[in-house]
């Protein structure tokens, strides 16, 4: 490809020589011509500040910061539709999944509070084997630390509880995973 | 015919309904469903926001032990969210050997491996190819006449991966709709998000995304899902999602199988229908008429012979 012999145009941010952890993201949509399907096709968009073809745009001339503190791929449900759309074949939906990864990871701490769902989920994994929804939501609002959370739910946790549906955690399946969390976190160590 | 089954997290839960009609269903279609020993969370929506090799090694482990407790055996999985991350790992891993054996090193402490021949089937897809309309016409004792219903797919059962039906048109649930004798509702909102875990992280947006669903819905008597996200979502939010919609109408919300269920003669209380959170005046009435209609006397009793031995009885009879 032509493209393939100029070097990417960076504006961003200020070249430190370290790598920059969005590299990865940035090789997934490297192909990305501007069509703006993605953005055609995203039910969230809305809710986004930055559209889905903006930020893959910010991303390829260098703004890692200001992607990184955007909102756009926190508002991503994985619902796929950009990935099956695009012309360019980019695994769209994957990026944004890495985005909230390593935001959480590299991003401004705002970015690194949003991630707290995924992680207070993986925990409750690793603890019980499998999802314990009372203890998950439980954990979640503990670390979140804002009162007002909570109570956005207390009209489907009472319908749940009416209904039978919520559970003390059940620890039959507790430290299954230990072996296999090790693991790929060892792995993980050495790529 | 049998499957390895995965229930996932949910079902064990906040979508028993879905488990126990499901199973149901599959008993009067004398379809073994073989629960997977020991199986352990996909990892669902979040994992990829934690880490890529773990999105893999979760689900890589149920694989692992579909293939050494049923060889040879699809897996069958009802939840779009556990359908995906299975099936993502059997792609992925099929075509790329070295990705595979860093997965298969993650499970290896219990001696397992995954088995590139294993397909991960979705609930629906099972339906749709493996039983079909025909046998499940054949099933019908009850058909659901004058039901309207609203099939709804969402979107990790159709995408990334196009197995069983068509992404941008979904249309596999006509047929079976059909067989059961109900009226398909035509509309657009199929394939449309539900909002998924952002109902969790980002409620306004996912709010937004289950009141333009619900307001295509108002013509139907109700939504049909296949997925325990997608249902959570559209039930449990519902009245705040309405809330300051100009189409605020209740729409009731139920799983596939339960319709199946109950036009193969079980009861609401068979299927757990009073499970379901999202129930309306407007359904129960179009099934009290559907209860009607068919022949009750003749119903029980042969409800009752089907429920003894439906399948032998079927088999001796042919």
């Amino acid at each position: 490809m032509h493209a393939e012999s100029h070097p990417p145009i960076t504006l961003g941010r200020v070249e430190t020589g370290l790598p920059d952890p969005l590299d990865q993201v940035r090789e997934m949509v490297r192909a990305c011509m501007q069509c703006g399907s993605c953005t055609a096709s995203c039910p969230n968009a809305a809710s986004m500040d930055l559209t889905p073809r903006q930020m893959w745009r910010a991303l390829l001339f260098g703004f890692t910061d200001e992607v990184l503190a955007s909102q756009t791929f926190w508002m991503c449900s994985a619902c796929y539709s950009c990935t099956l759309r695009c012309p360019r074949g980019l695994p769209l939906t994957q990026a944004m999944a890495t985005l909230k990864r390593l935001a959480a990871q590299h991003g401004p701490a705002a970015a690194r509070r949003k991630g707290t769902f995924y992680q207070a989920f993986i925990d409750n994994v690793h603890k019980y084997g499998r999802v314990q929804e009372v203890d998950l939501m439980f954990h979640y609002f503990m670390a979140m630390r804002d009162p007002r959370l909570p109570l956005r739910f207390t009209p489907v946790g009472m319908k749940l509880l009416a209904k039978g549906k919520l559970h003390p955690p059940s620890s039959r399946h507790k430290g299954v995973l230990d072996d296999l969390f090790n693991r790929v976190r060892e792995l993980e160590g050495n790529p | 015919m049998s499957y390895a089954y995965y229930p996932g997290c949910s079902l064990t839960e906040s979508a028993l309904e879905y488990d126990v009609s499901t199973r149901l269903v599959f008993e009067r279609l004398c379809l073994g469903l073989n629960e997977i020993d020991g199986w352990t969370c996909c990892g669902a929506g979040a994992v990829d926001a934690v880490s890529g090799l773990l999105a893999l090694a979760l689900p890589a482990r149920n694989l692992g032990l579909a293939a050494k407790q049923y060889p040879g055996k699809d897996m069958l999985v009802p939840c779009s969210a556990c359908y995906l991350n299975h099936l993502r790992v059997q792609e992925e891993t099929r075509k790329d050997r070295k990705l595979a054996a860093r997965v298969n090193q993650t499970i290896a402490g219990e001696n397992l491996t995954l088995d590139p021949a294993i397909r991960v089937r979705h609930l629906l897809d099972v339906l749709v190819n493996d039983v079909g309309g025909e046998r499940i016409a054949q099933a019908v004792l009850m058909p659901l006449e004058g039901l309207t219903v609203a099939p709804y797919y969402g979107c990790q059962a159709l995408r990334p991966y196009p197995v069983f039906d068509n992404p941008e048109r979904p249309a596999s649930m006509n047929g079976i709709l059909a067989a059961l004798g109900a009226t398909v509702l035509d509309w657009d909102k199929a394939a449309v998000c539900c909002g998924a875990s952002l109902m969790a992280t980002h409620q306004d947006t996912a709010l937004r995304d289950v009141a333009g669903i619900l307001g295509a819905a108002a013509e139907a008597d109700c939504v049909a899902t296949v997925c325990p996200l997608c249902q959570m979502n559209l039930e449990a939010y519902q009245k705040q999602a309405l809330r300051g919609s100009e189409r605020a109408q209740a729409v009731a919300i139920v799983y596939l199988p339960q319709l199946m269920g109950l036009a193969m003669g079980l009861s609401p209380a068979d299927v757990l229908l009073s499970k379901n959170l999202a129930l309306t005046d407007r359904l129960s009435a179009a099934l009290d008429r559907q209860s009607r209609q068919a022949n009750i006397g003749s119903f029980r009793s042969d409800n009752h012979n089907r429920r003894v031995s439906p399948c032998s009885r079927t088999s001796s009879s042919r």
